[in-house]
């Protein structure tokens, strides 16, 4: 009761000062940047996370070999001053830069990386991004249990500041790759001093705790409200960071979020909700950003079963879609239709290969499958995981293919794990998929439909596909590389167990003030570059 | 009396076993398993991430060394929030619901019993249909509705208060407007039901032949009785408001329990799953044992039993 009335008199107190400052103004005038981050993250552990809004917190407080050119994302030194790189490809020599720092003090020194390396191949983490590290050497085997000796594992020591990495293969995407948090160091005293070193659950990554490498130091967490981070006094080009703080808002609901942000609680949004898009378009179009993302939003074909494991058919399905009017007219953000798998220039690759719009050829292809204008052919299903953005594009393509094709296809949705479950089982027929790239290379889309890969769930198998990204992964010479990787995508293409549809935009919300935010497939903005300048009024 | 409670809360134990029981093979039932994603891992990683959190071991076997922690108190790790356990989550998360169910019950019984009781004095008359449609919209007008209403109209158009979050003390007003508004509805129409009923007992007009004044008539000899249907009512109803609301929380972005009850269950985190359904119980449990002491004090008639 008595609290009661004290918000009563908090009420009238806020109501007597008329408009007050709002966050951003005042996050503009002391440099503290107030974020949008989507959900609240799993923990704060390189190791152990596997999301995107983790990755936003770890790239504020820890720091990998090499960084990203805000702008282009070309590798810059990070914690690398210099690399060389071995004639044939395989050995990368990173130096380090001696002024660096973990936030107690101590040197980050190329055990540092070294033990990292070795804890997240460790089999007993069971880190799920472990894989992204199978480039080195013998690193498949150890994370597997196959090896049991480290040094065997193509991570050595060469003095205190010099690391160097054996790779299987040429990796012309090796420095892009380091940017992922998986390739992060982590203070292993800290991390032995808070729990098991290889095991999960550990609590160094509370803030009482925390000892990161990264410009940024963890200030305060509290669980679905608000992460803080500190500029760091330690971080070795601390002269260039501008900002004091931020603060990481973990709000679900994108609604919610686009209020935050229009009443001045957020500098930056993670999304904006999709009725939204066309109103700041029309009203407020400085404030909305679409950028395109290196992803591509498809369906996934099970070619197990009848009628579906019919080549001419799926190609027949795939090429009576109007993608461009599902961009235009129902997602409409800027996406780009997707007539092939990889996003366009990605790594400079665009592939050649198309499915294209083409009605006429594809009742030709249907008819060939024995299934003249569309007879005989039974039912097919389209599963998506439930939501309103995937149902109505569910629905125009039903639409498509009974126009086009004369083909009846029921829909069905279900919850996120039973359909991620279903897809696995290859229980379905056609279902929603999305592929965000781990990194800007063709390979990061293809070798994903290897046969059997964990992540191919079609049942495709093609052995002159196999073989073709396998020669691609030891390829040499880039030219020829993408060579390889055009061939590749024409096969997967003209078989046709996937159907893409379009390649993802990110959208969001921005505040004029917030600079050094450049546009950038990978949606990385490294904080160092970033700063708040208020206009003058 | 303390006999009374104590045979309840004997019985209350097979209840929470079997509500345990229950919901421990029925979420490990359900299609869809904790680690599944969009990107898988390898599946040598995605069995050793099982073995881990013991998932690798016979469904019976878990089930006992679910429930030997259980008795310790021990809700064991979660699976979704690597570095924290249950009982973190719940103790964190608990007190903010706990003081939003808290400021909401507030409004619920202030705004609910006043509108009652009023429009139970003179039936189908103005007095009476007024706030008794007003009660009919409130709860005709789910939490989704009514929350970013209310915050398009003080937050956004008049800047009163913040759209979202929970820093300030002014950042409880439009969820717990929100959240009691609904309850309010709910307590305004079972306060008149209950209030017509006993207006029309042999010891009301007793009361008025002996020449008790209207004031008295209501305030002392009726309102105790009036309002047995409301207490049968708020005592789950406040389980619940204090256990946090999912939509209300999700709106204005508020850290508490309530969000916990779906997300667990979408990310099949099972033992965060488990903690929050336990943890339910337990309070439901303990809120119907006190509505049942508060009724048998409120109607005497109960005492014999």
């Amino acid at each position: 009761m008595k609290q009661l009335l004290l918000i009563a008199i908090a009420m009238l107190a806020i109501t007597g000062c008329g408009k007050r400052e709002t966050r951003v103004e005042q996050g503009n005038r002391d440099q503290i940047l107030h974020l949008g981050n989507g959900t609240e993250p799993q923990d704060l552990d390189p190791h152990i996370v596997t999301g995107v809004p983790e990755h936003h917190l770890i790239t504020a407080l820890l720091e990998g070999l090499v960084g990203l050119d805000p702008k282009d994302l070309r590798p810059v030194p990070g914690g690398a001053e210099r690399w060389e790189t071995s004639a044939d490809g395989t050995v990368y020599t990173f130096y380090l830069r001696k002024n660096a720092k973990w936030s107690n003090g101590d040197p980050v020194t190329a055990h540092d990386f070294l033990n990292s390396f070795k804890r997240i191949l460790t089999p007993s983490l069971a880190s799920e991004y472990a894989y992204m590290l199978y480039v080195a050497k013998n690193a498949e085997a150890y994370n597997t249990g196959k090896l049991a000796d480290f040094s065997e594992v193509g991570f050595k020591v060469l003095d205190d500041h010099t690391l160097q990495v054996q790779l299987n293969n040429p990796t012309p995407y090796f420095l892009s790759l380091l940017n992922h948090y998986s390739w992060y160091p982590v203070h292993l005293p800290t991390v032995e001093k808070h729990g098991p070193v290889h095991e999960r659950g550990n609590r160094w990554t509370r803030p009482e705790n925390f000892v990161g490498n990264g410009p940024f130091i963890l200030d305060k967490w509290r669980e679905n409200q608000i992460i803080i981070v500190k500029k760091s006094p330690t971080y070795w080009n601390a002269d260039i960071v501008r900002l004091k703080e931020i603060h990481f808002y973990p709000i679900d609901s994108d609604d919610t979020e686009e209020r935050a942000f229009r009443s001045g609680q957020l500098h930056v949004t993670q999304t904006v909700p999709l009725p939204k898009i066309d109103v700041y378009k029309r009203e407020k179009p400085d404030l909305l950003r679409i950028y395109t993302y290196l992803g591509c939003y498809y369906y996934r074909v099970n070619v197990t079963k009848p009628p579906l494991d019919n080549k001419e058919v799926r190609r027949a399905l795939a090429m009576a879609i109007d993608r461009e009017n599902i961009v235009k007219h129902i997602t409409k953000a800027g996406q780009i239709p997707a007539h092939h798998f990889t996003p366009p220039g990605t790594a400079g690759y665009t592939a050649e290969a198309r499915i294209p719009m083409d009605v006429d050829a594809a009742k030709k292809l249907l008819a060939e499958a024995g299934y003249p204008d569309g007879k005989g052919l039974p039912t097919i299903e389209i599963l998506y995981n439930t939501s309103e953005g995937h149902k109505v594009i569910a629905e125009a393509i039903q639409q498509m293919w009974k126009k086009n094709l004369n083909i009846d296809v029921q829909l069905v949705n279900q919850e996120w794990k039973v359909y991620l479950d279903s897809q696995k089982q290859l229980n379905y027929q056609i279902c929603r998929a999305g592929w965000i790239g781990d990194y800007p290379d063709p390979n990061s889309f293809l070798d994903m439909w290897l046969t059997g890969g964990g992540n191919n769930q079609t049942g495709w198998s093609n052995s002159e596909y196999d073989q073709l990204i396998r020669e691609a992964s030891r390829a040499a010479d880039p030219q020829k590389r993408m060579e390889i990787f055009q061939k590749a995508e024409a096969i997967l293409l003209d078989e046709a167990p996937v159907i893409p549809i379009y390649f993802y935009t990110r959208n969001f919300l921005i505040q004029p003030s917030v600079k050094g935010w450049h546009p950038n497939i990978l949606d990385h903005h490294p904080y160092q570059h970033v700063h708040l300048e208020a206009a003058k009024k | 009396m303390l006999r009374f409670i104590l045979r309840r809360i004997l019985q209350a134990i097979p209840v929470l076993i079997i509500i345990a029981t229950l919901t421990f093979f029925m979420v490990r039932l359900a299609p869809g398993k904790p680690f599944d994603a969009e990107k898988a891992t390898t599946p040598e990683i995605r069995a050793r991430l099982e073995a881990h959190y013991g998932l690798d071991k016979p469904l019976l076997q878990q089930y006992f060394s679910y429930m030997g922690n259980l008795v310790k108190g021990d809700f064991g790790p979660s699976f979704k929030y690597a570095n924290r356990s249950v009982n973190e989550l719940i103790a964190a998360s608990f007190p903010v619901s706990l003081e939003l169910g808290a400021y909401a019950m507030c409004i619920a019984l202030m705004l609910g019993l006043l509108a009652g009781v009023i429009a139970s004095l003179k039936p189908n008359s103005p007095t009476d249909y007024v706030p008794m449609s007003m009660a009919m919209v409130g709860i005709c007008l789910p939490t989704f509705v009514m929350g970013p209403l209310l915050i398009l109209v003080f937050g956004l158009t008049l800047g009163w208060f913040n759209t979202s979050g929970w820093f300030f003390p002014s950042d409880r007003v439009l969820p717990a407007l929100t959240l009691g508004g609904y309850y309010a509805a709910y307590t305004a129409r079972l306060a008149r039901g209950g209030m017509l009923e006993i207006m029309h007992q042999d010891f009301i007009r007793t009361a008025r032949a002996k020449g008790a004044s209207e004031k008295r008539v209501v305030l002392r000899h009726a309102l105790k009785g009036g309002l047995l249907p409301v207490v049968s009512f708020i005592g789950p109803a406040i389980a619940g408001l204090v256990s946090g609301s999912f939509v209300v929380e999700m709106i204005f972005q508020i850290p508490g329990l309530g969000r916990y009850f779906v997300t667990s269950a979408l990310n099949r985190d099972y033992a965060m799953v488990m903690g929050t359904v336990i943890f339910f119980a337990v309070l439901i449990l303990v809120m119907n044992l006190i509505v049942d002491i508060v009724l048998v004090w409120l109607n005497p008639k109960l005492r014999f039993d």
